[in-house]
């Protein structure tokens, strides 16, 4: 009887785990021999540059990297790029979604147009807005301030990160009015109808019943765009290259120097480091969130 | 010869036992229906002989073989599932000749042989079309029909006419008593709904948390109830229980005093009680009858006519009791009514809810559809 | 609210009606006036990117116009630049190799977990979200390194094996959530008719998930056609996708703005479209199945 009962398990273990062994043995493999180096790397002494340097190095690269002013202002600004491309798109996205569920002429054509941004290759959108929009020469934004009689503005000099920034959310407000949108069609009409009925105005219901509602798709929108938008990297590379300064040089794009421009593997990956905890601190409640759905 | 034996079969799902051991004998031709409320283990069980799910210990013996180890499509079963499981991208003729496909049948023999379960179920006008162009009833008869092309040696059937609409629900019912007695196969056939039961069976299993609480023919079932939970779930409405106490007992019958006064005798084996020990006396609705000079009374709290029968909901001190009684009684909620019954009709069951058996056999108990049968064709 | 209840209709009624009907009217306008002109507004940039690379470079940095004479010079010119069609070709190759690699593996895995659930099933799923979080400036030194060393460094190889893992995770997850809507039964009587786990898999599961599968493989394509950190990092001529190509046109010399306008029109296009097609199902795919 013992006897069935074991074959019958493992005959049911040795299926599920052949045919997940692929997907879980490459991501495994993914994810622990970078994570392994990095870590390793981080506490050598080894720049690419000179090669006879190598050894171990305790803690020097965090500390030559935490004594780094370049990092802290790079933290700086990694923050600051998320706080206010957070600000702009979650805002913006929720007001944007309330607009777009309502009925009106041509909705449908209007909101895949208000999506498209979110499609388009990073590269592309920063350099369009780089060049077409905010030239300080030829872009439509100085001639648009010169038709109102207002002085151009060079964007990448005087206001590099604001620029950066204005990019960034025109890439990401789509996203968050996509998910936001999605979210806001699952709400039971009886729901706003019942509080029809019970007097509320749409103000009311807006702040009532169609926030909470949202209050979970905005935290989902939150976490996934923290985890982009920390490691933002192709629209720096393309505008400003990080500069002018360090001005619009956020954690990743120093790492980028570090490893790619100065060859400094031990403390770029003292940085990658850094980054990886940055990043894990928002992925547990990402996780957390995810595996509370799946138990529903 | 399909026949079917379970031997202390046991099912666990990580820590919990949702099969405790259940014995069971299936005979060759027999319709077994397993009934039961749910979560009692009954489609589990289905799903166990069908071999969707494993077997933690016990056998499970088809046509003298075991087939523990075999997968679903060895063990020469078909199902029948409550969703009908149609292949929605394919032809209803595709669908049925699925598992000939995949056995390498011809394209000829397995046209024939969908063609005659098609005529068998009157289903060859619908041979073109997908499911979702099927109306419930004609979904359910391709799920047959799917399982009729496989010639199993057994149907097996979990809960396929649930999700019909109740005349459509009475109509499959008397379909699939034709087509058991047409095609002569042993079935097995998992409800909750205990008309059906009734209805369709030769033998009934009646199951609840995982165990077998008693196995009988319909009418056995009915009159000679093994326990409390079987006499509750057998019948409708539900058998009406009674606080009683014992004023004598023996071996030809218990005396016991019903509440408000009077005694009656219950023709039930007594040996084993002792005068003032506490009974529950069972009588099924329909066994309550009005009565001028009865020794139980109460009060009508609601009365539903349903045109030739009416039924009374009575309370006497706080239980609630059913009267099934002739459709034309004059009766308003308020009115204080009479009533008895006869006391071969009653059930005495004991502190631990098991019946008192019976002195006497009720003559249809061991009546199965088949013996039906029997007595129309002699009278014809 | 008493009012409402009355059958009567007065003519105060009547004209409140009349009011009423007119305030919905003019709100439905206003709607509409609002919410064309902020759509409008986000997609300006685009359009005006489409419009630019119909023009001749003078036009292009001249002051900004509607009225010009289209030109498909700049579409000639850089199709003509032969290497346009190498990097779209690598783009392609990539894309479309990643998503197929990505696919191939997740499909055996995402079938056993929806199907063949053990207590392990949502750990592993919830584990392959985590791997997702690593940020790729992380490992980006690692990786590189050991590109380096296996000669994978500006390959289409190793850029399409980097794709194919960083979408293994949202691939698995969303052929996950797909999988899971196909009635268990069906594969059940799939199985009681005799069908092996590959025949399961390929009789019933594939077509009649068919649609997620697609919408599935369209979003890897998507995130893999714009990925555009280790397409920099780790190629920089031969195996350069599409994304590197106009990001060589960010130096100050390559300030052809038509041009640069009629390629970045190519490269995203058809993106745009798939992203059009796959929106609603995308949202599920992107937020891991946490909204619906």
């Amino acid at each position: 009887m013992n006897k069935t009962r074991a074959s019958g398990r493992t005959v049911g273990g040795l299926r599920t785990l052949s045919l997940q062994a692929p997907a879980v043995t490459l991501l495994l493999l993914w994810m622990l021999v970078p994570l392994g180096m990095t870590l390793w790397f981080s506490f050598q002494r080894y720049n690419l540059l000179m090669p006879g340097m190598k050894g171990f190095a305790g803690l020097e690269n965090y500390q030559y990297l935490l004594s780094d002013p370049a990092l802290w202002s790079a933290m700086g600004t990694t923050l600051l790029l998320v706080g206010w491309v957070l600000a702009i798109t979650v805002v913006g996205g929720t007001l944007l979604a309330v607009l777009f569920q309502q009925d009106f002429f041509g909705r449908g054509i209007a909101r895949v147009l208000a999506i498209s941004p979110f499609f388009v290759m990073p590269t592309v959108s920063a350099l369009v807005w780089k060049n077409m929009m905010m030239h300080p020469a030829n872009g439509v934004l100085a001639w648009l301030a010169e038709s109102f009689g207002l002085p151009a503005l060079d964007w990448f000099s005087s206001l590099p990160l604001t620029s950066i920034i204005i990019i960034v959310s025109w890439q990401w407000l789509p996203f968050a009015l996509l998910i936001l949108l999605t979210a806001m069609q699952s709400l039971d009409d009886d729901q706003v109808e019942a509080a029809r009925m019970d007097g509320a105005g749409p103000v009311a219901i807006f702040f009532f019943i169609t926030l909470p509602h949202l209050k979970r798709a905005i935290s989902v929108v939150i976490m996934i765009e923290m985890i982009f938008l920390l490691t933002i990297f192709a629209e720096i590379f393309v505008t400003t290259s990080g500069g002018p300064g360090l001005a619009t040089t956020n954690l990743a794009y120093l790492i980028y120097i570090r490893a790619l421009l100065d060859f400094d593997v031990g403390t770029a990956s003292a940085g990658g480091v850094i980054a990886i905890i940055l990043a894990n601190i928002v992925a547990i409640f990402l996780v957390r969130m995810v595996a509370k759905n799946l138990e529903q | 010869m399909a026949t079917l034996q379970l031997n202390s079969v046991v099912k666990r799902f990580d820590d919990t036992q949702v099969i405790k051991g259940v014995d069971l004998e299936v005979k060759d031709q027999e319709f077994v229906v397993f009934v039961g409320p749910s979560g009692c283990g009954k489609s589990t069980l289905l799903r166990m002989i069908a071999g969707l799910e494993s077997t933690t210990s016990g056998d499970i013996v088809i046509e003298g073989q075991r087939v523990n180890d075999l997968g679903p499509a060895e063990r020469g079963l078909a199902m029948v599932f409550q969703s009908y499981a149609l292949y929605p991208h394919m032809t209803v003729e595709d669908n049925m000749g699925f598992s000939l496909r995949l056995a390498g049948v011809a394209k000829e023999q397995r046209r024939q042989k969908v063609l005659e379960a098609a005529r068998i179920l009157q289903l060859e006008p619908l041979l073109d079309r997908k499911p979702k162009a099927l109306s419930g009833g004609q979904r359910q008869r391709v799920a047959i029909g799917r399982a009729i092309v496989r010639n199993p040696s057994i149907f097996l059937f979990d809960e396929p006419l649930s999700n019909l609409d109740a005349a459509l629900r009475v109509q499959m019912r008397i379909e699939l008593a034709r087509l058991h007695e047409e095609l002569k196969a042993t079935m097995i056939y998992v409800t909750h709904d205990q008309i059906e039961a009734m209805t369709m069976a030769d033998k009934i299993v009646v199951l609840q948390g995982g165990e077998v609480e008693q196995v009988g023919s319909p009418m056995a079932l009915y009159h000679h109830p093994r326990n409390r939970f079987v006499a509750g779930f057998i019948g409708s409405p539900k058998m009406n229980f009674l606080p009683v106490s014992v004023v004598s007992a023996g071996g030809e019958g218990v005396d016991v005093r019903l509440p408000g006064g009077g005694t009656t005798r219950v023709p039930v084996d007594g040996r084993d009680c002792d005068a003032g020990e506490s009974l529950t006396l069972g009588v099924r609705p329909e066994h309550l009858t009005l009565d001028e000079a009865g020794p139980l009374r109460a009060r009508i709290q609601v009365i539903e006519r349903l045109g030739g029968q009416t039924s009374l909901y009575v309370d006497m001190d706080d239980d609630l009791l059913t009267l099934m009684v002739d459709g034309d009684v004059t009766h308003r909620v308020g009115d204080e009514v009479r009533f008895n019954f006869e006391p071969r009709r009653g059930h005495l069951f004991t502190g631990d809810d098991l019946a008192l058996e019976s002195l006497e056999r009720h003559p249809l108990a061991s009546l199965t559809r088949q013996d039906n049968r029997a007595a129309s064709d002699t009278e014809a | 609210m008493t009012t409402t209840l009355s059958t009567k209709n007065t003519p105060m009624d009547a004209a409140r009606g009349d009011a009423a009907a007119r305030a919905r009217r003019l709100r439905g306008f206003g709607m509409a006036v609002l919410g064309w002109t902020v759509a409008l507004v986000i997609f300006f940039p685009i359009f005006w990117m489409i419009l630019t690379g119909f023009k001749t470079e003078a036009e292009a940095i001249a002051e900004p116009s509607l009225i010009f004479t289209p030109t498909l010079d700049s579409y000639v010119e850089v199709q003509e630049r032969a290497n346009y069609l190498k990097f779209a070709w690598n783009s392609v190759v990539v894309a479309f190799g990643s998503t197929l690699l990505a696919l191939l593996i997740a499909i055996p895995s995402a079938y056993s977990m929806a199907f063949l659930p053990t207590r392990r099933t949502k750990g592993t799923l919830l584990w392959m979200l985590s791997t997702k979080m690593l940020p790729p400036v992380g490992v980006l030194v690692p990786i590189y390194l050991l590109f380096r060393d296996l000669g994978l460094l500006d390959t289409l190889t190793g850029l399409t094996i980097v794709y194919t893992l960083m979408n293994l995770p949202i691939v698995v997850w969303m052929l996950y959530t797909f999988f899971k809507d196909l009635p268990r039964d069906i594969l059940e009587a799939g199985r009681m008719d005799g069908a092996s786990t590959l025949q399961e898999i390929g009789y019933l599961l594939l077509p009649l998930t068919l649609p997620g599968i697609a919408s599935t493989g369209l979003l890897s394509v998507i995130l893999s056609w714009n990925e555009s950190f280790w397409s920099l990092n780790l190629t920089t001529s031969q195996a350069a996708p599409l994304t590197a190509y106009i990001a060589s046109f960010s130096s100050p010399e390559g300030l052809f703005w038509a041009k640069l306008s009629a390629a970045s029109t190519m490269a995203i296009a058809p993106i745009l479209v798939f992203g059009w097609l796959t929106q609603k199902q995308m949202v599920r795919g992107l937020t891991f199945g946490a909204v619906k």
